[in-house]
């Protein structure tokens, strides 16, 4: 998975370093008693995850899907409605997320394909509108206000999700493994086809591949995946509102992708990282530098320098990283010879 | 049924569908010739909003509010397009999605400093604050016939433009190849510029057009801006005459839907589950349109030829 220790280079080190950072925040937080450590690190191992997923249709199939937000939403309600209702069993609500998600992203997906370009774009964004509408409407479950989770999804008395560090662990587990599953799924032939599907749709038609089946099922698999983190992400927030599934919660997964690099590994894990810490510092920075209460208008230096990224940071950070890496072995050799 | 309520009914799709084609002509006519995906055409539709309520205050008149918002708009949208969109025209669709994203951001948190959080309400001339009886019993407020108005003369306005001008020549040209017109002289950055002004404009149009309605808010932009990606995808990306038809076709719906749906509904379910149901299916209504068109053409109603 990870090339051998010695030429790891500048981007496998930082992310070896931000990986390591994460496992060993638990005892941070214990240690400088400060809960506020884990909650922004599992909400970011969270979205790292959904971010994961969305890289695997967008960065490696092309598919730029401005809905993927609904599938973290749906996930989520797959949590709070059986809760509602009475239902506690983890057992029933994140195999019902999975289920949910993958329905959802079959049937939405078996349509959204059937475009190309642009109206992929739009037409991803409007399913899942339409899924934040649908919620939005349905007063039974809080409509706008959102619905509270009073008990956390439970498994008997092998794990205990109410405990934080454990819902923390199993998150961050979560996200290794699907990273893993998403690195065998992207060097496997399936993974192939779909990245050659990006490169020239026609091209592998005319060899002989169906690449609508393989992209639907890539769609999937994404969507899946994304619901089984907004199932998580439910039971971390204990809050969940149809505002999770809005659409510029899909341009934030949007932006911690492209942010990262896509179509990398581990860039959407970076990406999500410096987004979250922009969401939290930002604001305090502003308000440090310039002046009291400048932090109010963050968002305007938070679309500030996502243009920015998007005019000169070619590749995001590990694109960054690599560039940092060349001029490194650049000076290396200059300074041997 | 009652008959007239229908009748007021339809009028307001009507001038929902006619608010819907001044942003859509725009986004399709900025899509089609120059192959760019902005998200952030909203936020125009927000800018006019606030322009016309600042103007209105300043000038006391709601008309001259109008007359100085549209050019203001027109304006902005100019410095948008020389600032950063020009810029972007040969990236891919992935690049303009997040960096108009950000431009949303911008532009939103901009209007929040300069007009505060809050709403501004946008008063009406009495002339055009009462409301006139069409014919017997119909009766409806005069500004939305006067939206209604506004819009046909901008949608025959952009038809002269595009159709019997030498400038609607270029813009057509541009649209079928914009390779070919810039080798034949034709400035093509200009007409680039020229192109989203005026989408700019025409967004801003439909902001002013609704703030006496819904007054000026922050962030109004970003709701209506998913039924006009509704819109032009169902008509047919890149068309302008798609964008009317299906403008008019999401208005009547969205509207109609959100009357009349609980009734239909009542006559196969109990009266209910049919209150329940009702809202949230009429609020999925237009999606469903656009995912049963798209099913049977995934180019739109119109695709435009050539492309």
């Amino acid at each position: 998975m990870l090339n051998s220790i010695s030429n790891m280079g500048v981007r496998g080190w930082v992310i070896a370093m931000v990986l390591a950072a994460l496992a060993l925040l638990p005892a941070f937080a214990a240690y400088t008693d400060n809960s506020f450590y884990l909650d922004v690190g599992t909400r970011l191992v969270i979205l790292a995850m959904a971010a994961v997923s969305l890289n695997l249709i967008l960065g490696n199939g092309g598919m730029i899907s401005l809905g993927h937000a609904g599938f973290v939403g749906i996930g989520s309600y797959a949590v709070g409605i059986p809760a509602y209702h009475g239902v506690q069993d983890g057992l029933i609500h994140f195999p019902l997320a999975i289920a949910a998600a993958a329905l959802f992203a079959l049937i939405t997906g078996a349509i959204c394909l059937r475009t190309k370009g642009v109206n992929f774009i739009m037409i991803t964004m409007a399913f899942s509108q339409m899924a934040f509408f649908g919620f939005v409407s349905i007063e039974e479950y809080g409509g706008d206000d959102g619905l509270v989770i009073e008990m956390r999804s439970q498994f008997g008395d092998w794990i205990d999700l109410e405990n934080n560090v454990t819902l923390f662990y199993l998150s961050f587990l979560s996200l290794l493994a699907v990273i893993y599953l998403v690195h065998r799924i992207v060097n496997s032939r399936f993974g192939m086809v779909i990245a050659g599907a990006k490169g020239n749709e026609r091209r592998m038609q005319s060899i002989g591949f169906n690449t609508y089946r393989y992209q639907l099922v890539g769609y999937v698999i994404a969507g899946t995946i994304c619901g089984y983190a907004g199932a998580l992400l439910g039971n971390f927030t204990s809050f969940i509102a149809p505002e999770m599934m809005d659409w510029s919660r899909s341009g934030e997964m949007i932006f911690m992708v492209v942010l990262g690099g896509s179509g990398t590994l581990f860039g959407p894990v970076l990406g999500a990282a410096a987004f979250l810490l922009l969401e939290e510092y930002l604001s305090p920075l502003l308000d440090f530098f310039l002046y009291e209460g400048a932090g109010i208008y963050w968002h305007f230096s938070f679309g500030i320098i996502l243009i920015l990224v998007v005019l000169f940071a070619k590749g995001g950070i590990s694109g960054l990283l690599d560039r940092l890496e060349e001029f490194r072995l650049r000076r290396k050799r200059g300074s041997d010879e | 049924m009652d008959l007239t309520l229908l009748i007021a009914q339809l009028l307001n799709g009507l001038q929902l569908g006619i608010l819907l084609f001044l942003l859509a002509s725009g986004l399709t006519l900025i899509f089609g010739i120059m192959n760019f995906v902005n998200l952030a055409h909203g936020s125009l539709y927000m800018a006019g909003a606030f322009l016309c309520a600042s103007f209105t205050h300043l000038t006391g008149s709601f008309v001259f509010g109008v007359l100085l918002a549209l050019p203001a708009t027109a304006v902005i949208g100019i410095i948008i397009e020389k600032a950063v969109v020009q810029y972007l025209y040969d990236r891919d669709h992935l690049d303009h999605v997040l960096a108009t994203f950000g431009l949303i951001l911008v532009l939103d948190t901009a209007a929040h400093m300069i007009w505060g959080p809050d709403g501004i309400v946008v008063p009406l001339p009495n002339w055009l604050d009462g409301r006139v009886e069409l014919f017997a019993g119909v009766v409806i407020p005069t500004f939305r016939l006067a939206i209604i108005g506004v819009g046909l003369v901008a949608a025959a306005g952009l038809y002269m433009l595009v159709a019997r001008t030498r400038m609607g020549m270029r813009i057509r040209a541009g649209a079928s190849n914009r390779d070919m017109i810039g080798a034949l002289g034709v400035d093509i950055k200009q007409l680039f510029t020229f192109v989203f002004a005026l989408g700019a404009a025409l967004a801003g149009l439909a902001g002013m057009m609704v703030s006496p309605i819904t007054e000026a808010s922050i962030g109004m932009g970003n709701s209506i801006i998913i039924l006009t990606l509704v819109v032009i995808v169902i008509g047919g990306t890149g068309s302008v005459k798609g964008a009317m038809i299906a403008a008019i076709i999401v208005g009547l719906i969205d509207t109609i839907g959100r009357s009349y749906l609980d009734d239909l509904f009542k006559v196969f379910m109990s009266d209910q589950s049919a209150e329940t149901s009702a809202p949230a299916i009429s609020a999925m209504l237009n999606y469903i349109l656009m995912a049963a068109i798209l099913a049977v053409r995934p180019q739109g109603l119109f695709p435009p030829k050539g492309r």
